[in-house]
C-alpha cells in the first residue's frame, strides 16, 4: 500500500520498525543476529556461485527464446501488443482498487522513474528496450485512468472479457493477419496461454461440477460424483499422456485437434475436478438460513444460487482456489513431457545445446524465478481480493 | 409505503376476508416425527395473530407450511385464494405474497443494506432498480435505518438487522408478515425497537402471524392469540381473556411460566 505520511520520512520508518520488530529486547536482538548469521551461512554458497561463478550468458543470449520461444521475430509487435493490453488493463483493474489512495505520490513516482532508467540500461537491442519503456507507460496510464474513473468499474469486467478474444487474435493471427501456427506458441508464451485459458476455462466447469455434486437430480448428481472422483484418481501426467498422444490414436482418420487446444482441455478437465471439490466446501459453509431467506422473498432456485449462495461460497474458498490456479500454472511445465515446448520445454532445448553445455543450474534458477513471479503475483492479488471483499 | 396496488386475486376467493386459512395441517418430519397433528386456523385480512406455545411444540413448524418453506402432509393451507401445493409456480406465486421474518435475520452479508431491500423487488417482482432504490429507501426510513443503507449487515447491532430484514420483506409488498420469534436472538435493550416497529406495522393494517414470547407486544396488538403444544392448537383467544380466563389447564401451567 502507498501510506503518504508525510511526517515521517522511510528511513525512520525503517529504523523504527526494525527496533520494533527485530530488537525490541536483549534476547529478540541475540535472536536476530543468531539468524542473520545462519543465513549468510547458508546463503553465501548460493551467492558466491551466483556472483563469482555463474555464466549468465546463456540467459541473455536466449532471452527471446525462453519468452517467446520459436515465435516468429517478424511478429514479435503483436505480442508486445498483447502484453500492452494486458499491462493497461491491469494497470486499471489495480488503479480501481486503490480508488480511495493517492497513487501517484513521490515514492512511486521516483520507483518508476528508476524502473524507466533500469529499461533503459538493459543489456538488449534498443527497439525492446522502446517496447518495454512502453510497457511501464501504459501500466501507469492504465493505473491513473482506473484511479480517474473508478466510478465506471463494471466496464472493467467487459474490458477483460473482451480482451481474450482480441489476444487470441493477436496471437495466432489469421482473419486478415498472417496467422502464426500453433507448434510456433513457445516459452513462457505458451506456458501462459495454457495456463491463463486452462484457469478461465476450468473455473465454471468445476462450479458447475460442485452444483451438480448437491443437485436433486439423481443422475446429475452421480455423474457429477463419478467424474470428480474418476479424474482425481488419474495422474495429471496420464491425463496429458492420453489427451495427446493417445487421442490421436483414437480419432477417425483425417480428425485432427490442436496440440495446444488438446494440452488445454487436459488441464482443465482435470483442474476442474478439484476446483469442484473446493468450490463444494464453500457450497457447505453457507449457513441454510441464507437460502430459506432468499425462498421466503420468492426468488426461484437459479437465482438463489447465483446472487445468495455462490458469491458467499466462492468468497469463503478464495484461498483454496488461488492455490488450485498457482498448482495448475506450474502443471503446465508437465507440458514439456509431452512433446510442448512451453518454458521448460525450451530452457530444454537450449540445455541441449552444445553452446550452453551443463548450464542447468542458471537455466533452471532463472525458470524458477519466473515461475515464482507468476505465482506470488497470483497470491498477491488474491489477498487482496479477499481484503476488498471483507471490507464490503 | 407505497399504495398497495388492489389485489386481483382477493376477489376470486370464496372464503372472503379470510387471507390465510390452515385445515387439520398434520406434518412428519422424516415420516417419524410427528410435528403438527392436525391444525386449525383461519386468519381475517388485518388480523394480527400472537403464537405462543413451549419450545418444540410446532410454532415455527407451523408458520413456515403457511409459505412452503416445510411440506405439510396432511390437511389443506389457502393463502389470499391460493392453494399450498407441490406446484412450484403456485409456491413461488404464494411467496411473493408472504413476507417472513426470522429469528437469525439471515440478511444477506454479502449485499449493502440496499441492496438487501431491493433485491427481490428487482429480481423477482422485475421494477426497475431506481424504483426499487426509492421504495427501499422510503421502507428504510420507515423502520429507522436510513443512515445505515450503504452499510452491510454485519455493521449494524441486531436491533438494526432485524429491522433491516422487516424492511426486506416488506418491499416485496406482501399481503401477510410472518414473524418468528423475531426477538429472541436480539439483546435485551434493543427487543423495544423492533416490537415498536411491528406494532406500527399492525396499525398500518397488515395481516400478521407472529410467533413470540413478548407478554407485553401480545396483549397490546394482538388480537388473537393461541397457544401450541405438542404439535397442536390448545387454546385460541383474545389477549384479554387468554391471559386473565386462560380455558384449558395446559394454557395456566405455560403462563404461569412465562409471566
Ligand atoms: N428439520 C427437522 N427435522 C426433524 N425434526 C425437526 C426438524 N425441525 C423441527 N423438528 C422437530 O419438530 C418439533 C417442532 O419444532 P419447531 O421448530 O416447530 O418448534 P417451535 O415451537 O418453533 O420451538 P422453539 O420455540 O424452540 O422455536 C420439535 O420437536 C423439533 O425437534
Ligand atoms: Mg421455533
Amino acid at each position: 500500500m502507498t501510506h503518504s505520511s508525510p511526517s515521517t520520512s522511510p528511513k525512520s520508518g525503517i529504523v523504527t520498525w526494525l527496533r520494533q520488530n527485530l530488537f525490541s529486547t536483549w534476547y529478540n536482538s541475540l535472536l536476530t543476529v543468531i539468524c542473520l548469521v545462519g543465513l549468510f551461512l547458508g546463503l553465501r554458497g548460493l551467492l558466491v556461485w551466483a556472483i563469482a561463478q555463474a555464466q549468465w550468458g546463456v540467459i541473455a543470449a536466449n532471452l527471446p527464446l525462453f519468452f517467446v520461444g520459436r515465435y516468429p521475430d517478424e511478429s514479435y509487435w503483436r505480442l508486445w501488443i498483447v502484453l500492452g493490453i494486458i499491462l493497461t488493463l491491469i494497470g486499471i483493474s489495480w488503479g480501481i482498487n486503490q480508488r480511495s489512495e493517492r497513487l501517484f505520490n513521490r515514492p512511486v513516482l521516483v520507483a518508476a522513474g528508476v524502473v524507466a532508467v533500469v529499461i533503459l540500461f538493459l543489456p538488449l537491442a534498443l527497439v525492446p528496450r522502446l517496447w518495454l519503456l512502453a510497457m511501464l507507460l501504459l501500466l501507469l496510464a492504465g493505473t491513473g485512468l482506473g484511479n480517474r474513473f473508478a466510478a465506471q468499474g463494471n466496464w472493467l469486467y467487459l474490458a477483460w472479457l473482451l480482451s481474450f478474444p482480441i489476444i487470441l487474435w493477436l496471437i495466432a493471427g489469421g482473419l486478415g493477419w498472417e496467422s502464426v501456427e500453433s507448434d510456433r506458441w513457445t516459452g513462457l508464451l505458451l506456458t501462459l496461454l495454457t495456463a491463463v485459458v486452462s484457469i478461465v476455462l476450468s473455473f465454471p466447469i468445476g462450479v458447475l461440477l460442485a452444483l451438480g455434486r448437491q443437485s436433486q437430480l439423481p443422475v446429475v448428481r452421480l455423474l457429477s460424483i463419478l467424474y470428480i472422483e474418476i479424474v482425481r484418481g488419474l495422474p495429471l501426467i496420464g491425463i496429458l499422456f492420453l489427451a495427446l498422444v493417445m487421442l490421436p490414436l483414437f480419432l477417425p482418420a483425417g480428425v485432427q485437434w490442436d496440440r495446444v487446444v488438446r494440452a488445454i482441455a487436459g488441464l482443465t478437465l482435470f483442474s476442474a475436478a478439484y476446483l469442484a471439490e473446493n468450490v463444494r466446501g464453500g457450497l457447505q459453509a453457507v449457513p441454510p438460513g441464507q437460502v430459506e431467506a432468499a425462498k421466503a422473498l420468492g426468488l426461484k432456485s437459479p437465482l438463489i444460487t447465483m446472487l445468495i449462495v455462490l458469491p458467499q461460497a466462492l468468497k469463503a474458498v478464495i484461498p483454496a482456489l488461488v492455490g488450485q490456479f498457482i498448482g495448475l500454472f506450474k502443471n503446465t511445465s508437465l507440458l514439456s513431457l509431452v512433446g510442448l515446448v512451453e518454458l521448460v520445454g525450451i530452457s530444454r532445448s537450449i540445455l541441449a545445446n552444445p553452446n550452453y553445455l551443463g548450464r542447468y543450474a542458471e537455466v533452471y534458477l532463472f525458470v524458477g524465478v519466473i515461475y515464482w513471479i507468476f505465482c506470488y503475483g497470483m497470491s498477491f492479488a488474491s489477498r487482496r481480493l479477499e481484503k476488498k471483499l471483507n471490507i464490503e | 409505503m407505497a399504495q398497495k396496488e388492489p389485489s386481483l386475486v382477493s376477489e376470486q376467493t370464496v372464503e372472503g376476508d379470510e387471507i390465510i386459512i390452515a385445515e387439520q395441517v398434520q406434518k412428519w418430519y422424516y415420516n417419524q416425527f410427528h410435528a403438527l397433528r392436525g391444525v386449525s386456523l383461519s386468519v381475517r385480512r388485518g388480523e394480527v395473530v400472537v403464537i405462543m406455545g413451549p419450545s418444540g411444540s410446532g410454532k415455527s413448524t407451523f408458520i413456515r407450511t403457511f409459505n412452503a418453506l416445510e411440506a405439510y402432509q396432511k390437511g389443506r393451507i389457502v393463502i389470499d385464494g391460493m392453494e399450498v401445493s407441490h406446484d412450484v409456480r403456485n409456491i413461488e406465486a404464494i411467496r411473493q405474497e408472504v413476507g417472513m421474518v426470522f429469528q437469525q435475520f439471515d440478511l444477506f452479508p454479502h449485499l449493502s443494506v440496499l441492496q438487501n431491500v431491493t433485491l427481490a423487488p428487482i429480481w423477482v417482482r422485475r421494477w426497475k432498480r431506481a424504483k426499487a432504490e426509492e421504495i427501499a429507501m422510503q421502507l428504510l426510513e420507515r423502520v429507522g435505518i436510513l443512515e445505515q443503507a450503504q452499510k452491510h449487515p454485519a455493521q449494524l447491532s441486531g436491533g438494526q438487522q432485524q429491522r433491516v430484514a422487516i424492511a426486506r420483506a416488506l418491499a416485496m409488498q406482501p399481503k401477510v408478515m410472518l414473524f418468528d420469534e423475531p426477538t429472541s436472538a436480539i439483546d435485551p435493550e434493543m427487543v423495544r425497537e423492533v416490537l415498536d416497529t411491528m406494532r406500527s406495522l399492525a396499525q398500518t393494517g397488515m395481516t400478521m402471524v407472529v410467533v413470540t414470547h413478548e407478554v407485553g407486544f401480545a396483549r397490546e396488538v394482538a388480537d388473537r392469540i393461541i397457544l401450541m403444544d405438542e404439535g397442536l392448537l390448545v387454546e385460541e383467544a383474545t389477549p384479554t381473556d387468554f391471559f386473565n380466563h386462560p380455558q384449558q389447564e395446559r394454557t395456566r401451567q405455560f403462563l404461569s411460566q412465562i409471566l
